[in-house]
């Protein structure tokens, strides 16, 4: 097992993964956190696998490990030493901004980029020495659609087919199975750059899937998609695991992988800056996030004032004027903060109590907030970079 | 450009259905390999014809214009000119369409679908192999349509079918030996307008510098000794002894002398830089 593990001293965060999403989770985690923190530099094993599933895992359960994966560009370096453990039959996020090494982690792992440094086993085939018989049992779903969009999707689908050892026949009858499935099957014999985003991500998924594979990497899956086709791939993400499939999405944005991913791991600048469920890594932060709008913008300096006091920690103002956002040790502690503010005739128009969002997570993690850009702007930028 | 939506409710159902770990067919060997990524390249023949166009417009245009206009001048009358030029035009043709191997190649690079290609389980080099295997089904074709100008025009080749059948076979093996340069520098040079600029560069010289339009025998010396060296002018040589039934064994071999040492040279060249990228 990874040294890391070890260094982790306490596991019970793990037990607090059953709470919900958007209710507050009291939890023991500043000894852990902070345990984490010192024993590994950088980065923060958050609920660090639990005692008893730590003993369960050997190497054969995962099919993605890797030991200090680097990968340099120009001298520079875009992975900088990344450990994953990815259980199988899991799905897995990456998540980070752009240019924070995703892409590139991906590439090494689906053997289309050499590391330059660590060690890493997908489905136990060492990347490097046994790639031809890795390729069998993984498929790469690429960040800008990896179909042949002079063909059809029906083409498209045979050509995997036949490259994969099909039968003509046998192509033919195995993409029309994934046409219908996957609800491209009235536009089968229309070239794939007349399709919408949606349809051609689905194709994409779906030439991923000719002969299912054991591992399957996702990147970016639904970057530049409308909110319909998004849910429509989240709807077939989730499902890609019935037979076994190991899933390693990821995105940059925050709400994909807290909507998919059984684990997540937080990339910056190459690195590993946390790990974790999406529970544990929120939980991280603080036991949740304190939002409190007021009534009156003009008395929020002295409402800061009042909850900086209650709550013994920093209260910040948040870019919407009449709003303050704190990370609240505890749950009692923000009953006793909403009090005060009653009582020093401060009114509140609404305030919620929360797990903190990924974003808050990431803010906590490097001191600075994930970018915001639209997907628009998102894609143009990283077809930029790869250009 | 229109776009088709999807307006189909997917059912998760109905994709768990489809997923089976267990299907796994046996890989096909190399050759097979490249036949499916040729037969890629036949697709995109048919949905865009339009590139056949490319392919066939300038050499009608270069016979044509070069029969009647200087026809005269140069060997007396239009008629012997032709027959003089037109085998001379078919390698140019084939020449030319050798540089659209690298530009796709270098186009097709830049999309998604190559990383696609590269994380599946078949032999390294097939994609690229496949889109030279398909283009010789274009070059084949231009020659067709090149040969079938000129016997309109009255070009009578002394072999008849089976010379030009020969000379199409003998265009399509050099083509593919002098393709692995463009396919080197596809992928080499970062946008395909430079792999277009960079190939015009060199073919307008090994083209126009060549017995192509003109008997070599009016040129300077030093122009003499430098297109005995020219592989496009043995190949030209060749192609004229061919059709005329003067070929002999040795002409053959010049002309199939560049190709096996481009291949020698650029093939594995072309492999090392195909799985370094990425």
């Amino acid at each position: 097992m990874s040294g890391a593990v070890r260094r982790c001293a306490v596991g019970q965060v793990g037990a607090t993964i059953a709470g919900g999403l958007n209710q507050a989770v009291n939890i023991e985690t500043n000894q852990s956190e902070g345990s984490c923190v010192e024993g590994v530099e950088r980065t923060a094993y958050l609920g660090c696998f639990g005692e008893r599933t730590q003993h369960a895992m050997t190497t054969s359960d995962q099919a993605v490990e890797t030991h200090g994966l680097r990968k340099l560009y120009g001298g520079k370096p875009a992975v900088d030493g990344i450990d994953l453990m990815i259980p199988k039959g899991s799905i897995f996020g990456l998540l980070g901004p752009n240019g924070a090494g995703k892409t590139t982690t991906v590439r090494m792992l689906a053997t289309l980029a050499r590391p330059d440094g660590g060690e890493a086993r997908v489905l136990g085939h060492d990347l490097v020495r046994e790639a031809a018989a890795l390729r069998r049992r993984i498929a790469l779903t690429g960040q800008f659609a990896s179909v042949d969009e002079d063909l059809s999707g029906q083409e498209n689908l045979v050509l995997i087919g036949r490259l994969l050892g099909f039968s003509r026949k046998g192509a033919r009858a195995r993409a029309e199975e994934l046409l219908e499935a996957f609800g491209i099957a009235d536009a089968a014999n229309k070239q794939a750059k007349s399709y919408s985003g949606g349809m051609r991500r689905r194709l994409d998924i779906a030439s991923s899937l000719v002969t299912t594979p054991e591992l399957l990497f996702l990147d970016e899956p639904t970057t530049g998609l409308d909110p319909r086709s998004r849910n429509q791939v989240w709807d077939i993400i989730r499902r890609l695991t019935a037979a076994g499939t190991t899933v390693l999405l990821t995105t940059q944005y925050l709400e994909e992988a807290d909507q998919l991913a059984d684990r997540i791991a937080v990339i910056d600048h190459g690195r590993m800056i946390a790990e974790g469920t999406s529970t544990e890594l929120k939980a991280s932060v603080g036991a949740g996030a304190l939002h409190v709008r007021l009534a009156e913008p003009g008395r929020r300096e002295a409402a800061q004032t009042i909850l900086e006091k209650a709550l013994g920690v920093t209260v910040e103002f948040d870019s919407e004027p009449r709003r303050l956002n704190a990370m609240v040790p505890d749950d009692a502690s923000a009953g006793h903060a909403l009090a005060a503010l009653a009582d020093a005739g401060i009114a509140v128009s609404d305030f919620s109590l929360g797990q903190p969002s990924l974003d808050e997570v990431f803010f906590a993690l490097t001191g600075h907030h994930t970018e915001t850009e639209t997907p628009v702007a998102a894609e143009a930028v990283s077809k930029e970079a790869a250009q | 450009m229109s776009t088709i939506e999807g307006e189909k409710r997917i059912a998760g159902a109905a994709i768990e259905k489809v997923l089976d770990t267990s299907v796994r067919p046996d890989p096909p060997g190399p050759l097979a390999n490249v036949l499916t990524f040729a037969w890629r390249g036949l697709l995109k023949i048919k949905h865009m014809p339009e590139q056949m166009f490319d392919a066939v417009i300038t050499p009608v245009m270069f016979t044509v214009m070069f029969t009647y206009l200087f026809g005269g001048a140069l060997a007396g009358s239009t008629e012997a000119y032709l027959q003089f030029l037109l085998p001379g035009i078919l390698v140019q043709t084939v020449m030319f369409a050798t540089i659209y191997t690298g530009f796709t190649l270098n186009t097709d690079l830049g999309k998604g679908v190559y990383d696609r290609f590269r994380s599946l389980p078949v032999w390294r080099l097939s994609p690229i192999m496949g889109a030279m295997v398909a283009d010789l089904q274009r070059h084949t074709i231009s020659a067709i349509i090149v040969f079938l100008i000129g016997l309109i025009m009255g070009f009578r080749p002394e072999t008849g079918l089976l010379g030009m059948i020969l000379v199409i076979l003998l265009l399509d093996v050099f083509a593919l030996g002098f393709t692995w340069i463009f396919v080197t520098v596809g992928l080499v040079v970062r946008s395909s307008s430079s792999v277009m600029t960079m190939s015009w560069f060199f073919l307008m010289p090994i083209t126009f510098g060549s017995n192509i339009f003109v008997d070599t025998a009016t040129m300077p010396q030093w122009l003499q000794t430098a297109i005995a060296f020219n592989p496009v002018a043995h190949l030209t040589t060749a192609a004229r002894g061919i059709l005329d039934g003067t070929v002999d064994a040795s002409q053959i071999g010049l002309a199939l002398i560049a190709p096996a040492v481009l291949t020698v040279i650029f093939a594995p060249l072309s492999l090392y830089l195909y799985s370094r990228k990425g």
